[in-house]
């Protein structure tokens, strides 16, 4: 299948330079430079423990980074509650774990962030909801709760429940690990519909042939440092770093 | 040497249980004969069951109900139950001291709770919430009396105050502090010059008032209801931000809640009511009458609301993380995320710690007896000091104690149909 690469344009998403970032006396984080432009497909991986989902979460401040800068949209991430409330509006996230909110049903997940947050009528947030469940192929399972929807169904919801707040960037953190091998082609092809689109996405995951079909860069992270990054072909085809090598044949290679 | 190949050729069809698995029978031989042991046991227990109530129906239902006092029950038979003292005092259990004349007030006051309970219990019913807000104002004034006005201009005075602190933030400033204390600055001034000439006027316009009843003349079930209800009302409120408080990142915060809890949950109940009933006056300004109910409601209070605080944060504890993450990726502020995701779960985690503390607290009211309020348990001594009913216990206690149950018993029924209600797993 042919890439689209049209949707990238000069205008930089994300700016993160020489960051850092401690958890206690650990150093998980070390001197991060990165720059993501708007349209940009970036999967990042690397062995568990490496900081990749950190550095995910440091995006939308689930994580306070102690050196360096992220600018998200031009806005700088700081102590200010107020612009990281704008970040979080305009930064969507999915979760390994879905992290639903149970005491709702499907659609009320889906309308609570656009009515409180971008105070949008019930009805208009209920049209957008819908037309999301409809991209992520569940509008018939609106009105049920998560905890009767299967993984797959419920990490969907989650997906939609994010597009919600129609975000200009989509952060992904292992959102296949959690489920059952049958569902995760489900997930991933909603993810792919939405790379079409030409959604800005940084996704945390270890489905190799995912970056390949959409990736326009992968990124190779290990002790806390970005060690190699690449396109996709290049990246698994000419692994430059020992580190890279190591860990690719450890995942590609059973 | 067994093939390992096998491939299913023919389906098995679903069929019903065994007999001895469904049904009467089936609950029978599971639950109750399900071993020689369990039988034995069974029967037992039927038999034990049988010779209590062999004893106890003919007591009760034999009672009398129409003597003068013990002495003459005694003389009729006396091995029958005496509900005459409940004929006899039936009025002081259930109001006390109150003037019999104005038994309609403490009556009308307990239809309205019936009634003002319905919308916050049954969200079908939410449209009739602004009886539940009224309320608290109807029932001071029907159970003290005084004039109408001056509690009726009190909501008027919290009305005006709370419009007034909703439109700013609406309008004018985006800043919630700001906004409060203005509005809180503005709500000061109208009790502190406009509120008292306000009520001169109105009383001399249109005098509506009833007669004044004095604290200590409430007792009985009227007292258990008044301290119990406001305690539980009262408590929750302050227990969820108390709980709040301890998980808080504000070290300062913290600290106060976590002193609070700590400092109140260590002491008895007891110790705190007569704090209420005589120490608080050495501390007060001489001359200043500050109500002894409304000093015991709260104690009472406060202590529930410090075991509410521990309840409730158990909740919060039960929640795994990912919901804090999940509504602060989606921008909602802090409180916004309280109000909408967190509480709403901890709450419901929480329904049978929280209802185990409103049933300990309506209980607990029973304690006031010690600081001689006289609620239906200190009433029972009073009645027994009664020369008519020296001697009788169980006939009053078993009516105290029913009439408590029923009161328990319905908070535990509902709490169990909310948790029905509340699933969603399922």
């Amino acid at each position: 299948m042919e890439k689209t690469k049209i949707n990238i344009t000069d205008e930089i998403a994300i700016h993160i330079s020489d960051m850092n970032k401690w958890f206690g006396n650990f150093h998980v984080l070390r001197d991060i430079n990165l720059e993501v432009r708007s349209g940009e497909r970036i999967v990042v991986c690397g062995p568990s423990g490496s900081g990749k989902s950190t550095l995910i979460r440091c995006i939308n401040r689930l994580e306070e980074h102690q050196k360096g800068s992220i600018i998200v949209d031009g806005t700088e991430l700081t102590t200010d509650l107020k612009n990281i409330d704008k970040i979080r509006s305009e930064v969507g996230m999915v979760f390994q774990h879905f992290n639903l909110f149970p005491h709702l049903t499907t659609l009320e997940n889906c309308t609570l962030a656009p009515m409180w947050v971008r105070e949008t009528p019930e009805k208009e947030a209920t049209e957008i909801a819908m037309e999301m469940l409809e991209k992520v192929k569940i509008p018939e399972q609106a009105h049920k709760y998560p905890g009767q929807l299967s993984g797959g169904q419920q990490q969907r919801v989650a997906i939609a429940r994010s597009l919600c707040m129609k975000p200009r960037i989509m952060l992904f953190d292992e959102v296949t690990s959690a489920l059952d091998p049958e569902m995760i082609k489900e997930v991933l092809d909603t993810m792919i519909q939405l790379a079409e689109e030409g959604m800005t996405m940084i996704c945390v995951t270890h489905e190799m042939g995912f970056a390949r079909q959409v990736a326009d860069r992968v990124i190779f992270m290990d002790d806390g440092q970005i060690v190699e990054q690449n396109e996709p072909e290049e990246f698994f085809k000419n692994p430059k770093s020992d580190r890279t090598k190591l860990f690719l044949s450890q995942i590609l290679g059973h | 040497m067994t093939k390992i190949a096998f491939v299913r050729e023919k389906e098995i069809p679903p069929s019903a249980p065994p007999i001895t698995e469904v049904g009467i029978i089936g609950w029978l031989s599971q639950n109750l004969f399900s071993s020689w042991l369990n039988s034995i046991l069974t029967v037992l227990s039927v038999y034990f069951i049988v010779i209590m109530l062999w004893d106890f129906i003919p007591w009760a239902y034999g009672g009398h109900w129409n003597t003068k006092s013990l002495r003459e029950c005694l003389d009729l038979d006396p091995d029958v139950a005496c509900f005459s003292v409940l004929a006899a005092r039936w009025k002081q259990l259930l109001f006390g001291l109150y003037p019999s004349e104005e038994y309609w007030r403490p009556t009308l006051t307990f239809i309205f709770l019936l009634l003002a309970a319905v919308p916050i219990l049954f969200p079908k019913f939410f449209r009739f919430f602004w009886f539940s807000i009224i309320y608290p104002g109807l029932a001071v004034w029907l159970l003290w009396g005084g004039s109408f006005w001056s509690i009726s201009i009190v909501y008027i005075g919290l009305t005006v105050g709370t419009l007034l602190f909703l439109s700013l933030i609406r309008r004018y400033l985006k800043n919630y502090i700001i906004a409060a204390i203005l509005a809180f600055f503005f709500t000061a001034v109208f009790f502190l010059f406009i509120y008292n000439p306000l009520v001169v006027l109105l009383n001399g316009i249109l005098p509506i008032s009833l007669p004044f009843v004095e604290s200590l003349k409430m007792g009985g079930f009227t007292l258990s209801l008044i301290v119990g209800v406001t305690g539980i009302v009262a408590s929750f409120p302050i227990g969820i931000l108390l709980a709040l408080g301890r998980q808080s990142n504000l070290p300062v915060i913290k600290m106060i809640c976590v002193g609070f809890i700590e400092f109140i949950r260590g002491v008895p109940l007891i110790t705190l009511l007569f704090v209420a009933s005589v120490l608080l006056n050495y501390f007060l300004p001489p001359g200043t009458n500050f109500d002894i109910v409304l000093r015991v409601v709260i104690m009472v209070t406060l202590f529930s609301a410090a075991y509410m605080a521990e309840v409730i944060r158990g909740g919060l504890a039960g929640l795994p993380l990912g919901q804090h993450e999940a509504s602060a990726s989606l921008g909602l502020t802090y409180w916004q995320s309280q109000r909408l995701i967190i509480m709403p779960q901890a709450l419901k985690i929480s329904i049978p710690g929280i209802v185990n503390t409103f049933i300990g607290l309506f209980k607990d009211t029973t304690l006031v007896s010690i600081i001689s309020l006289r609620d239906p348990v200190g009433l029972a001594s009073t009645i027994r000091a009664d020369q008519k009913w020296n001697g009788i216990y169980w006939e009053l206690y078993v009516a105290i104690g029913l009439m408590f149950f029923i009161f328990c018993w319905g908070m535990s029924q509902y709490s169990q149909y909310l948790e029905r209600k509340l699933k969603t797993d399922k």
